[in-house]
């Protein structure tokens, strides 16, 4: 092995392979398991030097424009955020397929499969395949590195963005990576066609064909592809194609992880019909090993599932859901499945839990007090931190759907009559996508109180920059709400009387409040210290 | 050559710092390495594990399968417990006494003690005590480091000088105190075998 390699997580992978392929510009929202892309782009000098744009974005939506802008500008742009965020930035992702790039444009969306920080295991290759353009998944540090690499390079051959597709496992693994040369960035140039983004009907009928057209491009990229192997073997009684990841997990069962069967590994999608043909027609049987959705079996059962017998997912052989391991696929092939001990009884969970002096338990201890006379069940709220509040000894919050649905299913409920109803939502959630639900509410007058617990941070994704910071009351005066019900609170055990008092009052106006509790995040406002102090060292 | 490890301990005890001292020293080894984490939701006092795999071959995957795990190291006696369905009958476990109590219903000191003491290869040493002794109690993860050393394929300056570059940045006062960390819980092992 070559010293000279770097040890990298998945994710860091990404992220220096993309700044060694010309990148000019990544946009991010954070998120589990994805963030370590944009922190490593920021921690980086070389990045720095190269003057490489490198800031977290509001959210996925407006990343994944501005990313679109940048790529208009002739410049190699990246996007990131973790599956759910895809869903924020589908719309101008699915429209970037019929507009085409102008510099090239990877997006990479991480899939959490067995949900380990995450509210579903969607499998981002929906949107790959929905948006008909080509998809990288990954089966190592080594070839992430390689397909941001070249990725920026076939998405300006296809003319679309490429959608790269990680998992957990592969975004937060360390291994070796070898470096390539350094590519200069694209100069700033227009598109040939001044109308090929504006999608005016008309005009998007037209690029749309030539979308359709260049799929049987995009099928040829694939057969070629380094990245999507036949691998032969001598017992023809089986076949397997594996995705991703997933051919780790098989070759792990094998001595020197030669396996017996055909194997056709699929790291580049669309999948290649002419290497499936060639096992299909090869072998007795087909076993299909995918980490996710079973996207690729469903394709080569299809709906009638009238040819060989097709193993994976649907049919039991392998669970429906959560993520793959070597165990799981063993048990799969008929192979004996290794087991150690049983966990002793007497080990317990351990769930997560809020911080000790952390300011969200303060505001869950007022608003428990204050809400007494209303009775529970009233409380809406959303992702970060704060969602802990749910568990014990809290048991403060009723909902938390996805970003932003706090204030919005707040008003929906007080709609139907249940008031007062309550919004529990952090900092970065808010300007995520909070306020265009307040301006619902302020526009109707809903009685709601809304309480944004600021913390000055994105804390539950371990502290990163709130686009929030210094602006909320702004914000929410500009949105309408009356300067008279926004009330910014400080979130400290001496306060709770007066906090509770505050509460009480706005759980009685007939219309829209906002409570601001403010105090940082004892982990970011620690961390902050720290860095000041290295500074003022040097 | 193949050390496949569970890391396990309580988000923030710094088992991370663990698995890098071993990547660094695998590395300056020529050796392949895999080394899996969880981040996000865990780190809220939650439990914390980490999947290093260290080879002369590539190695296929990130995770280790159940059964096969050459070693356990825990930080803390009840995390360790919790992956004892990853480890090889022939694996060591190799965990701290001190209990990180944040939840209610957590286990008897004596159960806990029972419980390693019916793994057949066990170390169970007080870290926090001999990190201590060492000069600081922040030190204890690499006391445990230190323990674990015993039972990988790897010359033991390999993982000394994983620990110089670790803690280089922050002056030789550490690097030593950290060193000394080291070699005290490999004697530990060496003597409790
Ligand atoms: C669409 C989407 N993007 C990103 C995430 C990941 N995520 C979960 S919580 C959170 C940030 C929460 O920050 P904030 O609202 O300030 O609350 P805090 O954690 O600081 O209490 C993020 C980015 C997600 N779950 N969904
Ligand atoms: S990380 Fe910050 S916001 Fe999250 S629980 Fe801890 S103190 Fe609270």
């Amino acid at each position: 092995m070559n010293n000279s390699k770097l040890l990298l997580l998945g994710d860091e992978a990404i992220a220096q392979g993309a700044i060694d392929g010309g990148l000019s510009g990544i946009y991010a929202y954070p998120g589990t398991p994805s963030t370590e892309i944009m922190e490593y782009v920021q921690g980086s000098k070389q990045a720095a030097e190269l003057n490489i744009h490198r800031q977290w974005s509001t959210n996925e939506k407006t990343a994944m424009e501005a990313a679109i802008g940048m790529s208009y500008a002739g410049k190699r742009a990246m996007v990131c955020f973790k599956h759910v965020g895809l869903n924020v930035a589908a719309d101008a992702f699915i429209n970037a397929s019929i507009t085409g790039v102008n510099g090239g444009l990877i997006v990479v969306s991480a899939d959490d499969p067995s949900m380990h920080s995450s509210q579903n295991e969607q499998d981002s290759r929906f949107y790959g395949k929905f948006s008909m353009i080509p998809i990288l998944e990954p089966s190592n540090q080594q070839e992430a590195y390689d397909m941001a690499y070249f990725g920026f390079e076939l998405s300006e051959r296809l003319n679309v963005p490429v959608l790269m597709r990680i998992t957990t496992r592969m975004a937060h693994s360390r291994a070796g990576v070898q470096r390539r040369e350094v590519k200069p960035q694209n100069q700033l140039h227009l598109p040939s066609d001044p109308r090929q983004f504006v999608l005016l009907p008309a005009i998007a009928r037209k690029n749309y064909k030539k979308l359709l057209v260049s799929q049987s491009a995009m099928e040829l990229e694939s057969e070629k592809s380094a990245y999507n192997q036949l691998i032969p073997g001598t017992d023809k009684s089986l076949g397997i194609i594996t995705t991703g990841i997933a051919y780790n997990y098989l070759i792990e069962n094998y001595p020197d992880h030669k396996c017996p069967y055909t194997v056709l590994k699929v790291c580049q999608y669309p999948i290649p019909r002419k290497q499936v043909t060639d096992l299909y027609n090869d072998c007795e049987k087909l076993l299909i090993l995918e980490e996710g959705y079973p996207i690729v079996e469903e394709m080569i059962k299809g709906f009638l599932n009238i040819g060989k017998t097709i193993h994976g997912r649907l049919d039991g052989t392998l669970p429906r859901d959560g993520e793959l391991n070597p165990n799981i696929v063993a048990k799969a092939l008929g192979m004996p499945v290794t087991e150690g001990q049983l966990v002793p009884n007497i080990v317990k969970n351990r769930p997560p839990s809020l911080c000790q002096g952390c300011g969200h338990r303060d505001v869950y201890e007022d608003l428990n007090e204050a809400l007494k006379e209303y009775g529970t069940g009233r409380v809406f709220s959303d992702i970060g931190c704060y969602t802990l509040g749910a568990l014990p000894p809290f048991n403060a919050i009723n909902s938390c759907v996805d970003m932003g649905a706090s204030i919005t299913m707040a008003k929906g409920a007080a709609d139907a009559g249940l008031v007062p109803a309550i919004a529990v939502i952090g900092d970065s959630t808010f300007t995520h996508s909070g306020m265009t639900g307040l301006l619902d509410a302020v526009i109707e007058n809903s009685p709601i109180t809304v309480i944004i617990s600021d913390n000055s941070t994105t804390g539950m994704t371990g502290g990163q920059h709130s686009s929030a910071t210094g602006r909320i009351v702004e914000i929410c005066k500009g949105i309408g709400v009356h300067p008279d019900h926004i009330r910014v609170v400080t979130p400290l055990k001496k306060n709770h009387e007066e906090n509770v008092k505050i509460i009480k009052e706005e759980l009685e106006y007939n219309g829209v409040s906002v409570i601001i509790p403010q105090r940082e995040c004892i982990q970011t406002f620690a961390r902050r210290k720290k860095s000041e102090k290295k500074e003022s060292n040097e | 050559m193949k050390n496949d490890i569970i890391l396990a301990g309580v988000g923030g005890q710094g088992i991370l710092s663990i698995a890098a001292a071993i990547g660094l020293a695998a590395v300056n080894s020529n050796l392949y390495i895999k080394q899996s984490e969880v981040h996000g939701m865990s780190q809220r006092g939650g439990d914390v594990q980490s999947h290093l795999r260290i080879s002369d071959r590539p190695i296929a995957s990130d995770l280790i399968p159940a059964g096969k795990a050459d070693m356990i190291i825990s930080v803390e006696p009840m995390e360790g417990l919790r992956y004892l369905p990853f480890l090889a009958p022939t694996g060591w476990l190799v965990t701290n006494i001190n209990p990180f109590n944040n939840i209610p219903d957590y286990p008897a000191a004596d159960d806990l003690l029972t419980q390693i003491k019916a793994v057949k290869n066990h170390i169970a040493i007080d870290a926090d005590a001999i990190a201590k002794e060492a000069g600081s109690s922040k030190a204890s993860n690499i006391v445990m480091l230190g323990a674990a050393s015993l039972f990988l394929d790897m010359p033991f300056e390999k993982i000394e000088e994983g620990i110089r570059q670790l803690f280089g940045r922050k002056g030789d006062e550490v690097v030593q105190l950290n060193l000394k960390a080291l070699r005290m819980g490999r004697e530990f092992s060496e003597r409790n075998r």
